[in-house]
């Protein structure tokens, strides 16, 4: 088998050691180098957003991610929450995903204890953030709630009824919230932007995976006023938010992944391509 | 009379749905939260039909120690330590050590696990796939190269590759997209229309 051949036809058990390969090497070198990252306007739109924001107003963050797409979406719930606790901006936050509450409150005590060392601020539970819980039937839950909160959502995680939380108090659905932020992985922002946009008319921005991102390109400008998009619109906030973390911390992991990718289709179709010819040439 | 009530009550919730949608009436509120309550009551209920179905399933396939019946032994496991772990009376609840440890240690990692392992194979499903071997092809291997780097930065690059793949997402992606939600859209008119007026009964069962 001729050399253009095998790079047509590659075991993919190669593709899996180069790119383990060069991705490992990105992450221990993660803090020696770091990638430059230009903010875009779906991301910048979000920040101006939220920086815009009175202290005292409200948001509503829903962080409806599981586990599974933890490392994309970790970042940008922090930084959004950062963001927030700076500007004394209070965050109503809830989940939609089944596997997401526990993991959502700890990302709401860790980002607190991580605000108060930042900005050397007190943030309390109740006063400028609560978190709600999960609710099955996202189509349901973003319908009630447009409604009032308090028909899914009796009480909070923690079983406080909603009523005794200074942060709840004069907020009966999205009409007393300045905007809504979904953290997104699964089919739930189909849901947030037919039943909660289309029909509540709140300002609504998404944070959704790299994978999941093109799909809601449309929406910008309409529905959605910004979007982040996986670990690279994570980083991008990071850098706007002057807080580089994670996000920023993995991107040459990201670039360099990519490139592996990129570098692997062009290999293909050369292989692809000469192979063929020398076949045609042969007949 | 035992198809004549369901298919009644049907179409009539579902009618007051879609006038109430379209005709937001203060007076109607009362009703469309009382509807909605009973989404959250029929909700609560199939969660346990849904408990009772895994096991009734598992239990069958470990009583005729059907093949790989040892995967049900920890499904299993895992559904009664779970309950015991939160629902038992003085266990802390959500609180608990071992229900929090059992989230943390074994679910977390096993789904980042998962996840993670999406990387190697779309890059070698990539490598497969992005073949120009047409025009059709070629034109798909080179908006999925550009969306691709779109997502990475690029240094100097970033804003002509932003610029390209805005394009692409802004221009033929949004009619593409446009298209076929519109036609979803319709079909989900059709269908509701259908389960409305009690032509699509599948939802009744057999008998």
């Amino acid at each position: 088998m001729n050399i253009f051949v095998r790079m047509a036809n590659l075991d993919r058990r190669w593709i899996f050691v180069f790119l383990f390969l060069v991705v490992s090497l990105a992450y221990f070198l993660r803090n020696v180098t770091s990638v430059p990252v230009n903010t875009t306007k779906e991301v910048e739109s979000i920040y101006n957003f939220i920086e815009g924001l009175d202290p005292g107003d409200k948001i509503l963050l829903a962080l409806d991610y599981d586990p599974s797409s933890l490392a994309e979406l970790h970042p940008m719930s922090r930084a959004i929450l950062l963001h927030c606790y700076r500007q004394d901006v209070k965050v109503v936050g809830m989940t939609l995903s089944q596997y997401g509450a526990g993991m959502v409150e700890e990302v709401f005590r860790n980002v607190k204890s991580e605000a108060e060392r930042i900005y050397g601020k007190t943030v309390e539970y109740g006063e400028e953030y609560c978190f709600l819980g999960y609710r099955p039937y996202p189509a349901f839950v973003i319908l009630g709630m447009g409604e009032n909160f308090r028909i899914f959502f009796p009480r909070d995680y923690y079983d406080t009824p909603l009523d005794d939380l200074p942060i709840m108090h004069r907020v009966r659905n999205y009409d007393d919230l300045e905007c809504v932020v979904v953290i997104e992985s699964g089919t739930a922002a189909d849901m947030w932007l037919v039943y909660g946009s289309a029909r509540y008319n709140m300002p609504l921005a998404f944070g959704v995976t790299g994978v999941m991102a093109p799909d809601y390109y449309p929406y910008l400008g309409n529905a959605l006023f910004g979007l982040i998009g996986g670990w690279k619109g994570a980083a991008e906030y990071e850098k706007l938010l002057e807080q580089e973390h994670d996000a920023n911390r993995g991107m040459l992991a990201q670039v360099v992944a990519h490139l592996v990718i990129v570098l692997f289709i062009v290999i293909g179709n050369i292989g692809y391509f000469v192979s063929r010819k020398k076949t045609k040439i042969g007949d | 009379m035992k198809r004549r009530v369901p298919l009644m009550m049907v179409f009539v919730v579902s009618l007051f749905m879609v006038v109430q949608n379209f005709v937001p009436l203060d007076e109607w509120n009362w009703i469309y939260q009382f509807l909605l309550d009973w989404t959250m009551i029929i909700g609560i209920l199939s969660l346990l039909l849904g408990m009772w179905s895994l096991w009734k399933v598992h239990t069958q396939k470990i009583k005729r120690k059907s093949e790989n019946y040892g995967y049900s032994f920890i499904t299993l496991s895992g559904l009664i330590l779970m309950l015991i772990f939160g629902f038992f009376p003085g266990s802390g609840g959500i609180e608990n050590y071992w229900y929090r440890s059992f989230f943390y240690y074994i679910m977390v990692p096993i789904q980042a696990t998962m996840f993670s392992l999406l990387a190697f194979f779309i890059a070698s499903a990539a490598f497969r796939a992005f073949r120009a071997r047409s025009v059709m092809a070629t034109l798909l291997l080179l908006a999925a190269l550009v969306i691709m780097v779109r997502f990475v930065p690029m240094g100097p690059l970033s804003p002509i590759v932003s610029d390209a793949a805005g394009w692409i997402l802004k221009v033929p992606n949004l009619a593409a997209k446009r298209a076929i939600i519109i036609g979803v859209g319709l079909g989900a008119v059709a269908t509701a229309l259908k389960v409305m007026l009690g032509i699509e009964r599948s939802y009744l069962g057999r008998d």
